[in-house]
């Protein structure tokens, strides 16, 4: 029995002259799981506002939306106010900031009760308890009057799937439930809502851009394209057999392939001992508290054409040991040699002309480009260091060969980094690194703020320029799948030490360390892409 | 190295400029500065009257587009002329631009006493026509002085358009200035502050926290009741208190913009310190210091009129807007043009400098519009 | 809280103790002496005067003497208005100044809330760029242009109200003064709790609060408390710039306050008047900031002392 229907759903925002939903027909059955996937900008998230009328005033909303036989469009507030809360719940992304920061939680869990059922504010709130529980946040008594701030975002995210569900809806909207959490933390939310489901017989509309996610909790899936359904069926043979090519292009975007052997011969372009980040701790009182160590004590050796993949969540210090191999890290203390020269005692003039040899690749495309240079000035601007003899013009000479080389039209070096995209912003970002020629790359979390398809393309361009110029990378993320695709080597850190290293394969398919273990089952690694 | 930061500070500002002529308030405020601006620098001069002549004929004239002396003015004010010259004036005949009088007495006229028409405010110097016998009657022809006050006369009838014009000159001229320095030190103090970070950044901004807790306002009235009424000291007082905004916007930003990636990607390719300053930070606060200084003028002015306001600004016969609506302000009942003209000139300028000024630091933001 | 408050409190006292002291060499550098008339006076009764308060001792006894009976309360005797103490002045003048500017800051706080809120509401409307524009006006045009223009049109003109004077604090007197002193504060008021507002509705747990079906009421209470922020840490300065007098409007409208204190102090080398009025303004401040801030901690959990 259909529980949600959608019919020629559209979303317009005629200012900006833009259609975010073209016509849209779905249904979803009562007790049943749909995943809507689709790229950013698909306009998958615009499905979940038009339905709860949540959109913002200047979107033009026509179509129809029914709800267990009932439109939902147009309805005035009053009436839907009924629907959404009670009989409708929602679960957005950020779980940072998808609560009100001012009130407890519990009060927070509260309000629907004391809105849709009429609770005093007793029952309200041990109904809210109970709910804790249910979600699986422990020590609910003593937690209902925290405050999100003091909350873990997996324990927000649990907040608020107690919240959607606290008037036991029929249905449960999650947008991106899991995206900004850890993979371990995101395994555990995405069981709670299968057990749920399962539970309270609720129906789930599963928003995500991640296809794997969908593989472990939904029946069918439908995909969205530029506001358009390209493909709907069951998830299963939606994974066997995509028909539409943006199916295809999402079932094969997780990056595929494994990196060739490097000979013990390379010669070591990079080797670092005991390298340790200390940051001052908080004060406590007049003198400052003991040092917080985000990075303890790491050991690695990097030879020419090899990858190491530095892994690990959050907080783990993967960033901070990143910049320390960089000398960015002023907090930085350890061995660090590059090539032939020790870098630990040279100071920041004698470290300058070095730098062309190690250089950086930063996760945020568009913070890591200055918005005043425009993209040839910034792919140039090394060689105004260490080539200063070149002419203006065969500095942008040499400046177009690097937008050639990753593949970006170099007519457009004259354009503000704000005219471009995500994924060609990284290829800036990467175009700037490669025109000193260095030998060893640090790239952090290159691939992290990119749509899965475009991420492949950049990993395919890493590898590419790797075997063409014989780079070192260190290759910081939290994404086994790409790491997978890239890395010979493997270090898993927690807390700023390390937990295991080895061979990309041997650690990813035999992990030793429970906490290794607990990652490669949250990542859900598709072992059959690998092989391909 | 130059020419690379040059071209991106050029483009920031053309981008800035092109937003600002697309924007019809903005081109009405720069059209109303344009025209202030202009007024005061050219305005005392084509109005014909010095700025601080006094017109004893005239004090407490209403502006209007009228002529003076008014037709029946003319035989009242040749009477006062005569009193003073202790003569009648008979035959009192306006013809055109000229006078024609007589002036009688019972003693023989002394034609020395024509001087005092040529000090008159109503008429020019005067000609002998004719004299009588006994030299009791002079028959005499001056020329009438035309006169106009657009914006009327002060209570000592002085024309207050050339004042306000004139007193335009100093508040705006006295913006300008307080504000370069203020920028001057502000952006000085500043970006060494947040550059140089670390203990020397907290000691720099604990001094700014200290100076900002006291009643600034207080010590610049303090400063100019105690040290006399100079510009000098005005300037001094408006620009030490203006100084610490920039000081802790140029600051706060230079530590932002340190921290962002990009700077560190500058230094990863091996920048020195002053490169990265100047091809990286200085472009990247220009947008927020434009903005800010262009919003300090109108404050700048303010400020300046509020302490002429209170009788501590600059003395006559220099004068400010501040001074004149001071003034305005005791002759309400009897001369409110003495009020509203200078307000409208004070407002219109402060308006339209801080509309543009805030349209400005949207057109600078490179998040918007992009 | 208590350890708060009083660990602020102890870290005031050396920025009051700053301003004192420069305040106190600053007003003693300028030239003249607070007995120095039109007609001097005879060398034996100035001898006479400046022994009696105390002026005849060297600078640092004279300031040491001000600071221990500062600390003991005692603001000491004004020079130029006889036989009344810093203290007696202000307490005539203290309540004039607080009814005006208490009165000015409740109409600013509620119209300004309720503009701010309404163009928050209907951003883009006519209604929110009506209050953008007059806003812009209202900061603009200063107090001593916007209060005679008050008194040429309501007093005037209209003959509705009087043009100045006190009248024991007759609401038809407080009316103009009241307005004036309002009028840029209800603008700052509008434009905070407006970009509060709009900040609150672009934030995602707005999203989340609208998909629970919460009545209005909720709502409201919900958006309010988070634009609060800025609007109550603006409210702590400019309570204690409003409370404690302002030199142009109680000077256009011929007030009793204690706003004209300050300039006339100065003018006539009141010296104890000058630092009294300092000090005074300085513990306004400090303690309305103090005020702010445990307002600010009280409706955000977030800015809360840790343990």
């Amino acid at each position: 029995m259909t529980l949600l229907s959608l019919r020629g759903l559209a979303v317009r925002y005629p200012e900006a002259g833009v259609t975010a939903l073209a016509g849209l027909d779905l249904d979803l059955a009562r007790g049943e799981t749909l995943a809507l996937v689709g790229e950013s900008g698909s306009g998958k998230s615009q499905v979940a506002l038009a339905t709860l009328g949540l959109l913002p005033p200047q979107a033009r909303v026509s179509g129809s939306v029914r709800f267990d036989g009932a439109e939902l469009t147009g309805l005035p507030r009053p009436t839907l106010d009924r629907i959404r809360g009670a009989r409708i719940g929602l679960v957005f992304q950020e779980p940072m900031t998808a609560l009100d920061p001012l009130f407890p939680v519990g009060r927070q869990i509260a309000l629907p009760l004391r809105a849709h059922r009429s609770a005093s504010r007793r029952q309200a709130l041990d109904r809210a308890r109970e709910l804790m529980g249910l979600v699986g946040i422990r020590d609910a008594a003593s937690r209902l009057s925290a405050y999100p701030h003091e909350l873990s975002g997996g324990e927000r995210q649990r907040v608020m799937i107690a919240m959607a569900l606290a008037c036991e809806p029929d249905l449960l909207i999650a947008d991106e439930p899991t995206t900004a959490l850890d993979v371990t933390v995101q395994a555990q939310i995405l069981a709670l809502l299968a057990d749920l489901k399962r539970r309270l017989g609720l129906a789930l509309l599963f928003i995500t851009h991640d296809l794997r996610l969908v593989r472990r909790i939904a029946e069918r899936t439908a995909v969205l394209h530029a506001g358009r359904l390209v493909e709907v069926g069951p998830t299963e043979r939606l994974f066997r057999d995509p028909r539409a090519p943006e199916t295809r292009d999402l079932v094969a975007a997780e990056p595929a392939g494994r990196k060739g052997p490097v000979p013990g011969t390379a010669p070591v372009v990079l080797a670092a001992r005991g390298v340790t980040v200390a940051y001052p701790g908080p004060r406590r009182g007049w003198r400052p508290g003991p040092p917080r160590l985000a990075v303890d004590g790491i050991d690695l050796t990097l030879r020419a054409g090899q990858t190491l993949g530095v892994v690990g969540e959050s907080g783990s210090g993967k960033s901070s040991l990143g910049r320390a191999l960089l000398r960015l890290e002023p907090a930085a203390h350890g061995l660090v040699r590059f090539e032939d020269r020790d870098l630990t005692r040279l100071d920041r003039a004698a470290l300058r002309p070095l730098r062309r040899g190690f250089q950086p690749v930063f996760q945020d495309p568009m913070g890591s480009l200055s918005p005043r240079l425009t993209a040839g000035e910034i792919v140039a601007e090394g060689l105004r260091v260490h080539e200063p003899h070149l002419t203006a013009a065969s500095r942008d000479a040499r400046a177009a060969e690097a937008f050639r080389e990753v593949r970006l039209d170099p007519a457009w070096r004259h354009r503000f980094p704000h005219a471009f995209s995500g994924g060609q912003r990284q290829r800036i970002a990467i175009a700037r690194a490669l025109a000193l020629r260095p030998r060893l790359v640090v790239l952090d979390e290159p691939t992290s703020a990119l749509d899965r398809t475009v991420q492949r393309d950049i990993v395919a361009l890493l590898r590419e320029l790797q075997a063409a110029h014989g780079l070192a990378y260190v290759f910081i993320s939290h994404d086994l799948a790409v790491v997978r695709a890239l890395a010979d080597t493997v270090l898993v850190l927690r807390h700023g030490r390390e937990v295991e290293r080895g061979p990309t394969d041997r650690v990813l398919e035999s992990p030793r360390e429970a906490y290794t273990r607990a990652l490669v089952a949250a990542a859900d690694l598709d072992p059959g892409l690998a092989q391909a | 190295m130059s020419a690379g930061a040059a071209f991106a500070e050029a483009s920031l500002l053309a981008r800035a400029r092109r937003r600002l002529a697309g924007d019809a308030v903005a081109r009405a405020c720069a059209g109303v500065l344009a025209l202030v601006a202009l007024a005061c620098l050219l305005g005392p001069f084509v109005t014909g009257h010095p700025y601080d002549r006094l017109y004893y004929d005239y004090p407490g004239t209403p502006p209007s587009l009228a002529l003076y002396p008014a037709p029946q003015a003319v035989r009242p004010a040749l009477d006062r002329l005569a009193f003073r010259m202790r003569v009648r004036a008979e035959d009192v005949s306006v013809t055109g631009d000229a006078v024609r009088l007589t002036l009688a007495a019972d003693r023989p006229v002394d034609p020395r006493v024509l001087t005092f028409f040529s000090r008159s405010d109503t008429v020019g110097e005067a000609r002998i026509l004719g004299r009588s016998e006994d030299g009791r009657r002079l028959a005499v022809e001056a020329p009438l002085r035309r006169l106009r006050f657009l914006a009327g006369t002060d209570a000592l009838g002085r024309d207050l358009l050339t004042r306000t014009l004139m007193a335009g000159r100093l508040s705006l001229a006295l913006g300008l200035m307080a504000t370069a320095v203020a920028l001057g030190i502000g952006v000085g103090y500043g970006a060494l502050a947040g550059t140089l970070g670390g203990r020397v950044d907290a000691a720099m901004m604990r001094l700014v926290d200290i100076l900002y807790s006291l009643p600034f306002v207080f010590f610049v009235i303090m400063l100019v009741v105690f040290f006399g009424r100079s510009v000098a000291l005005i300037f001094v007082a408006v620009g030490a208190v203006e100084w610490l905004d920039m000081a802790r916007i140029v600051r706060a930003e230079a530590l932002a913009i340190r921290r962002r990636d990009y700077v560190r990607a500058a230094e990863a390719l091996g920048l020195t310190t002053a490169a990265i300053l100047r091809r990286h930070v200085i472009p990247n606060l220009l947008g927020p210091v434009v903005a800010f200084a262009a919003l300090m003028v109108p404050r700048v002015i303010l400020l300046e009129s509020f302490l002429s306001f209170l009788g501590l600004g600059v003395q006559e016969p220099a004068t400010s807007w501040g001074v004149l609506i001071a003034d305005g302000a005791r002759s309400l009942e009897s001369a409110p043009w003495m009020l509203v003209v200078p307000a409208a000139f004070l407002v219109a300028t402060l308006l339209a400098l801080t509309l543009l000024g805030e349209r400005l630091r949207d057109a600078l933001d490179p998040r918007e519009g992009a | 809280m208590t350890a708060t408050i009083l660990r602020r409190l102890a870290q005031s006292v050396p920025t009051l103790f700053i301003v004192v002291t420069l305040s106190f060499f600053l007003v003693r550098l300028a030239p003249g002496g607070p007995f120095d008339l039109e007609r001097p006076l005879p060398a034996a009764a100035m001898e006479n005067l400046r022994r009696v308060y105390g002026l005849d001792q060297p600078l640092l006894v004279q300031y040491g003497r001000y600071l221990a009976a500062l600390a003991r309360g005692d603001l000491g005797p004004s020079f130029s208005v006889r036989d009344l103490s810093v203290a007696e002045l202000f307490a005539r003048g203290l309540p004039v100044s607080m009814t005006l500017g208490g009165l000015a800051l409740l109409l600013a706080l509620g119209l300004g809330t309720a503009l701010g809120a309404l163009s928050a509401l209907r951003r883009g409307s006519w209604l929110d760029h009506a209050v953008t524009t007059l806003g812009t006006f209202a900061l603009t045009v200063p107090g001593f242009v916007v209060a005679p223009l008050l008194q040429i049109a309501f007093g005037l003109t209209l003959r509705w109200l009087p043009v100045g004077g006190w009248d024991g604090g007759s609401p038809r007197h407080l009316v103009l003064p009241v307005v004036t002193l309002a009028l840029p504060q209800v603008a700052v008021i509008a434009r905070l709790a407006r970009a509060g507002l709009a900040e609150v509705f672009e934030r995602p747990h707005w999203r989340t609060l609208r998909g629970l079906g919460l009545p209005p009421r909720i709502l409201a209470l919900h958006a309010l408390r988070g634009a609060a922020l800025p609007v109550v840490s603006y409210l702590g300065p400019a309570a204690a710039g409003l409370l404690t007098g302002s030199v142009v409007v109680e000077t256009v409208f011929g007030l009793p306050g204690v706003g004209r204190y300050f300039v006339d102090g100065a003018i006539n080398r009141d010296y104890t008047l000058v630092l009294g009025t300092v000090v005074l303004i300085a513990v306004f401040v400090l303690v309305l900031n103090l005020v702010a801030d445990l307002a600010c901690a009280l409706i955000d959990p977030r800015l809360r002392d840790p343990g």
